[in-house]
């Protein structure tokens, strides 16, 4: 990187009657620049953990045996307990669902409005070009705020449940995938849609059969990694907020000793959902962007 | 003309082509109609109207942007007391009053604006609403009594103990121990200096004389270091605190991700193709990354959290752990597609395997895994909001007690604020820094 970005200045050539002092001139000072930035970074790093660690409630060499510790105890809860664990998993399902749910419905909320605020703000494809910015600035905006802030406001108003959760995850997504979106339609090709706009079709035709052929399979390999996004994203709104195995997570963290095989189960549970997902869409993506 | 023999099959075969295209077509918003009706149902949505408390949406709203100060008369000692948001920090200190409340003797006049008028006395109180009338109040009996003119409205709400009056100037309530008056005005007050502050209600050219020339107030400091001192302890806002722990979050992004970028890049290489001829070995590491990744950043986040307390640090911890799966399995998929070119012609100098990897594949990788670390970085800082909540540290703390107190509302607007500008700030840098970094 220090390379790249301290490099020889475009307009200002080396001197090259001596190219050898001059090469050598432009490695030292490659090498200063580097060296400054690295010792810059390390300093921000060093005192940076520092500081953070003296904020903190536990120190570092204090907590790292507690780790050990606790997992410790859960697992041997659990292991006694483990009987009782295929019950909780069925037990927890419903929640599973829910969280899985919440995910696909606001995936697919947020797809559709990123597709519609994608096409409005791709040079060359928007129906009121001059609005372009506004477009822009509109998913800047949505991406900008954080899902917990809408999630806790939704709450507040419309009251506990999945609701608030698919509202707040369905706009941070519709200004991730708007702007992802937008960035594959730019480089669709335009002559189907100048043969499209020639035989009189409107921009919602020329869209439909123009350019959403063309970037269907980029867009479903996004909107795939962002629904691995999201279904995480649920299931920490739901332990924050209300809803989804999220919220039975909290319960049982909270209730402590003697409920460890509940967060056990809810544990293994989510693991193999996110693992499956990763794999499964990892899976689909290749095939979608590669080709089959 | 042989083409004319085929022609039939091939039309079928076209026809039949398009029909199955033309049905898969149709069949998927007829599916997601059928998904999205399933969870219309399974969410409850009629019922969330029932639900749905839009009264607490329009405190919401009105505390964005507006404050409210109450005007509080104890009944039975006859004590006046203004504040604002009718908090202690908020509270005017004796003799002194917003100049819409005029205290002489017994009566209190409190002036909504608009006509709308309230005054306490001895008898009683009486609210003057134009356009309606004057509501008199007076306790009778121990009850309370009103005189109105009829009907009565019904934005007053009456009950033997207890009356109510809301309009567009304000609310006012008289029960038996005490009556009330709230004056909705915009704004955030004592955003900058409180009550007790010197500086109150100071014009911003009073302000700039202060700092730049009049004497101090203070012989101890200048003006312009107790003004700042002054924002930055503020009481009722606690700027200092605030900042503190936007300053927090974003450590805790960049602690994160750049500790999770150091380790993974070694790691990275060992579970490259080509870096790591052994092929179990590359395995191992490939499945602890997916292990990683697989048990989500929340249950990291809760494990942590357990081990080293609310903080800072626990939030990086998190971060660092969660990341170091994502950015092993990208850096290595990056390393196996380098150029190979560039690490034979080193190899054809003799160079040693940590040369090769120095001079041959690092300046080819460095590009697309520092987009990656800038891209984490900016989403990071987002994230660390979230696991702020659930650690117990930074802004994320302070925007999830603020929500939970549900009174608070104009402090979760200020967060929300900072929040936002605090994200699109990583995002402009994140951006600029690529463009630096790796356009040159």
């Amino acid at each position: 990187m220090v390379d790249i970005a301290f490099g020889p200045e475009p307009g200002q050539r080396p001197d090259l009657t001596d190219h050898r002092s001059a090469y050598l001139e432009m490695v030292r000072r490659k090498r200063m620049y580097g060296g400054i930035l690295m010792v810059l970074f390390v300093g921000l790093m060093a005192s940076g953990w520092i500081l953070a660690e003296d904020r903190n409630a536990g120190g570092f060499w204090s907590g790292v045996p507690q780790m050990g510790d606790f997992g410790a105890e859960v697992i041997s809860e659990a292991w006694t307990n483990r009987a009782n664990l295929p019950g909780l998993f069925l037990e927890f399902l419903p929640s599973l669902i829910e969280t899985l749910n919440i995910a696909a419905v606001s995936t697919l909320l947020g797809a559709m409005a990123g597709m519609v605020l994608a096409l409005l703000s791709t040079r060359g494809l928007a129906r009121w070009p001059a609005l372009i910015p506004v477009f822009r600035r509109t998913m800047d905006g949505l991406r900008a705020i954080p899902e917990i802030v809408i999630a806790l406001m939704l709450i507040y108003i419309l009251g506990g449940g999945p609701v608030p959760a698919v509202i707040a995850i369905s706009l941070h997504a519709s200004g991730a995938l708007g702007k992802l979106f937008s960035e594959v339609a730019e480089n669709a090709d335009l002559k189907p849609v100048e043969g499209l706009a020639s035989v009189g079709a409107t921009w919602g035709q020329r869209m439909w059969l123009g350019v959403i052929p063309q970037v269907a399979p980029n867009w479903l390999s996004y909107g795939l990694l962002r629904f691995e996004i999201n279904v995480r994203a649920s299931a920490i709104l739901g332990f924050v907020g209300e809803g989804g195995i999220g919220y039975d997570l909290k319960i049982a963290m909270q209730w402590g000793q003697g409920r460890y095989d509940k967060v056990v189960a809810i544990f293994i549970l989510l693991f193999l959902t996110i693992f499956l997902i990763d794999r499964v869409s990892d899976h689909f993506r290749s095939r979608l962007v590669k080709g089959q | 003309m042989t083409s004319f023999t085929q022609t039939p099959p091939l039309a079928d075969q076209l026809v039949a082509t398009f029909t199955r295209r033309r049905l898969f077509a149709l069949s998927v918003p007829v599916v997601i109609l059928v998904y999205l009706t399933y969870i219309f149902f399974a969410f409850d949505l009629p019922g969330l109207a029932a639900r749905a408390r839009l009264d607490n949406a329009a405190i919401l709203l009105s505390d964005f942007w507006s404050h409210k100060t109450h005007v509080t008369r104890d009944n039975r000692t006859g004590e006046i007391v203004v504040a604002i948001e009718g908090e202690n920090k908020g509270t005017y200190p004796d003799g002194m009053v917003p100049d819409w409340v005029t205290i002489q003797g017994d009566v209190t006049t409190v002036d909504l604006g608009q006509g709308n008028v309230v005054t306490y006395d001895a008898a009683g109180a009486r609210y003057v609403v134009p356009g309606y009338g004057t509501i008199d109040i007076k306790p009778v009996n121990g009850k309370v009594a009103m005189t109105a003119p009829e009907p009565v409205p019904d934005w007053i709400s009456v009950s033997p103990n207890k009356i109510s009056v809301t309009t567009a100037a304000g609310r006012f309530n008289y029960s038996r121990s005490k009556v009330e008056t709230f004056k909705y005005e915009a704004g955030w007050e004592l955003s900058f200096f409180t009550l007790d502050s010197p500086f109150h209600g100071k014009s911003i050219v009073d302000l700039a004389e202060l700092a730049l020339w009049d004497p101090r107030i203070e012989t101890a400091r200048s003006n312009f270091s107790y003004m700042v001192s002054e924002v930055w302890t503020n009481k009722m806002w606690r700027h200092g605190d605030v900042i503190w722990a936007i300053f927090e979050t974003i450590l805790m992004a960049f602690l994160g991700t750049m500790g999770a970028a150091l380790i993974a890049l070694p790691l990275g290489f060992a579970a490259a193709s080509n870096f790591m001829p052994l092929r179990a070995v590359r395995f191992a590491f490939r499945r602890v990354f997916d292990f990683i990744r697989g048990v989500d950043g929340l249950i990291w986040t809760i494990i942590l959290s357990r081990a080293f307390g609310p903080g800072p640090m626990t939030g990086a911890l998190a971060i660092l752990i969660t990341d170091t799966g994502s950015f092993g399995k990208t850096f290595s998929e990056a390393l196996e597609n380098i150029d190979e070119k560039q690490v034979e012609g080193l190899r054809s100098t003799g160079a040693n395997g940590l040369q090769r990897a120095r001079f041959g594949v690092i300046p080819q990788v460095t590009p697309v895994l520092l987009s990656q670390v800038l891209y984490f970085l900016e989403s990071n800082t987002r994230s660390a909001t979230v696991i702020g909540a659930i650690v117990g540290g930074g802004i994320g703390l302070l925007l999830t007690q603020a929500i939970q107190t549900q009174k608070d509302w104009e402090e979760v607007a200020y967060y929300i604020t900072l929040i936002v500008l605090m994200v699109m700030a990583m995002d402009s840098l994140s951006g600029w820094l690529r463009r630096k970094l790796i356009k040159g």
